[in-house]
């Protein structure tokens, strides 16, 4: 591991400007993964800058939703009493990430900037692109089970790894951002690129820009919202398909829907094509599938993760009727 | 630096770059805590950060200066062990040993999570405040600690009995 100076921030204008006089200098939240990373030489700054004891409240916003800072555990939002009665399919999704031990460390924005996973990036003796821009990428002629089907480019295959940022995409997150020119704040599925020629452009973040909380915005459907992991071993793996879902209907007409994928998509992946397929329709069996098919028409799958898309067909068709039970159900009880 | 470790404070200069695992196995010779994999695969330097469980590889130390740890020697009183070190006896809760330090602070961490009414993945209603566990649940909640001999049956009673649970579902 490359040597590097600490600094732990006691507030984040200090931390920023901190940032702003060290090159190469990064934030550190709970260092699941940026440790590791580090210990791969695969990262090495400079200088940490220890963000993880700031911004560690959730508060409910002025319009209802939740406003969660940026030092919140993985751990703590998935059991929050508010996160599980209005959005239990982010409870969920957090839960099913990672294993206790990491959650308990883990922060929100760590968890929104944690790096792909791809074998081939982690290994230093592969070609990259992420690591390494013009360097080629090894996962293309690899060993793709665990590789993106959906925004991928001849550059790189690499899926985002989160679990939770899928179902905050659900949610329409918002991501509030401090800088050297104050606070922004951008949708989270604006937060990320696609990787086109550059995938060690991850994010549209600038040198010292700092995420400082998370909004969910007020989605009284988001209460019967849910989340569905698919992957080779039953706990602690990433996800080959996971799916966040929720829906609400009018009479036999899908309302409102939302649906995000991961496992699939080099960005966590909001599956606008489906809801729009969705919206306004009957809520039925030819409409799920025509839906899923308009989102998988992109796909571009390679010879080890072809089978994704049947996956992510049968898992999304059978997620959706699982909503429209739910919500049917819930249109009786009231 | 300075930490409360197994209730004493310890102090030591170490470089930044020292995790908190090598700090306790290196600096103050806590070898209980064993180094497996080194990136957080597999649960066996689970140690306790305030009570929570945490892997003390992938923390470095100087991100938890002033806080308390607690490893697999601090939860023994004198010589009376900690009623989930007795169950992991009890129960046959092991084979070869190497996993088990982590897998009892584990245990202890989920004992904490179970009293604060935390859910889990296999949880069905996420919105309920009671938790009903059984062994599902419980198998879940230790899956970031892996045992290469195979003793999770074992493991799994243990944590059971130590929780006052039957684990026949």
């Amino acid at each position: 591991m490359r040597a590097f100076d600490y600094h732990q921030a006691v507030g984040s204008e200090q931390a920023i400007e901190r940032a702003m006089r060290r090159e190469q200098a990064r934030y550190l939240g709970g260092g699941t993964n940026l440790v590791d990373l580090m210990r791969e030489t695969i990262e090495g700054p400079a200088m940490l800058i220890d963000v993880s004891n700031l911004a560690r409240d959730i508060e409910e916003s002025e319009s209802g939703g939740l406003f969660i800072g940026a030092g919140v555990t993985n751990a703590e939002l998935a059991a929050d009493p508010r996160v599980r009665r209005q959005y239990p399919g982010l409870s969920r999704a957090i839960l099913c990430g990672a294993s206790a031990q990491i959650r308990n460390r883990a922060t929100v924005a760590g968890n929104l900037l944690q790096r792909t996973r791809c074998a081939y990036f982690y290994d230093i003796g592969a070609h990259c692109n992420k690591r390494e821009p013009g360097n080629g990428c090894d996962a293309q002629e690899g060993f793709h089970r665990y590789h993106a089907i959906l925004g991928t480019s001849s550059s790189c295959l690499a899926t985002h790894p989160s679990d939770m940022a899928v179902a905050m995409v659900a949610l329409e997150a918002r991501v509030h951002l401090r800088g050297r020119d104050g606070e922004r704040v951008i949708a989270l599925t604006e937060l990320y690129r696609e990787p086109g020629e550059r995938p060690d452009l991850e994010t549209v973040l600038t040198a010292e820009e700092l995420i400082v909380a998370v909004e969910l915005p007020p989605l009284p459907m988001a209460a019967s919202s849910e989340y569905r992991k698919v992957r080779d071993r039953a706990s602690y793996a990433f996800a080959l398909l996971s799916v966040a879902s929720m829906l609400e209907l009018d009479g036999a007409t899908i309302k409102q829907v939302r649906l995000a994928l991961g496992g699939v998509g080099t960005r966590p992946w909001r599956a606008w094509k489906a809801e729009a397929a969705l919206r306004g329709r009957p809520a039925n069996a030819a409409t799920f599938e025509a839906a899923i098919d308009a989102e998988l028409a992109a796909a571009r799958p390679q010879s080890d993760n072809a089978f994704k898309v049947q996956l992510a067909r049968r898992v999304v068709i059978s997620e959706l009727n699982q909503r429209l039970a739910q919500a049917r159900q819930g249109g009786e009880a009231s | 630096m300075q930490w409360t470790i197994n209730g004493q404070i310890r102090q030591a200069e170490v470089d930044f770059r020292t995790s908190l695992l090598d700090l306790l196995r290196e600096q103050f010779q806590l070898s209980g805590t064993k180094k497996g994999c080194n990136q957080g695969a597999c649960g066996a330097c689970t140690v306790l950060l305030d009570g929570q469980r945490i892997n003390a590889c992938l923390t470095l130390a100087v991100q938890v200066q002033g806080r308390s740890i607690t490893t697999i020697e601090g939860l023994a009183s004198g010589e009376a062990l900690h009623p989930v070190q007795a169950a992991f006896i009890e129960h046959d809760g092991f084979q070869c040993g190497y996993c088990t330090p982590g897998q009892i602070c584990s245990a202890v961490g989920l004992a904490g999570e179970l009293a604060r009414g935390w859910p889990s993945a296999v949880t069905a209603d996420l919105a309920a405040d009671d938790i009903a566990f059984d062994r599902l649940e419980l198998r879940e909640r230790l899956s970031g600690n892996l045992c290469r001999c195979g003793a999770y049956n074992g493991i799994v009673d243990a944590v059971a009995a130590s929780l006052g649970q039957e684990a026949g579902a």
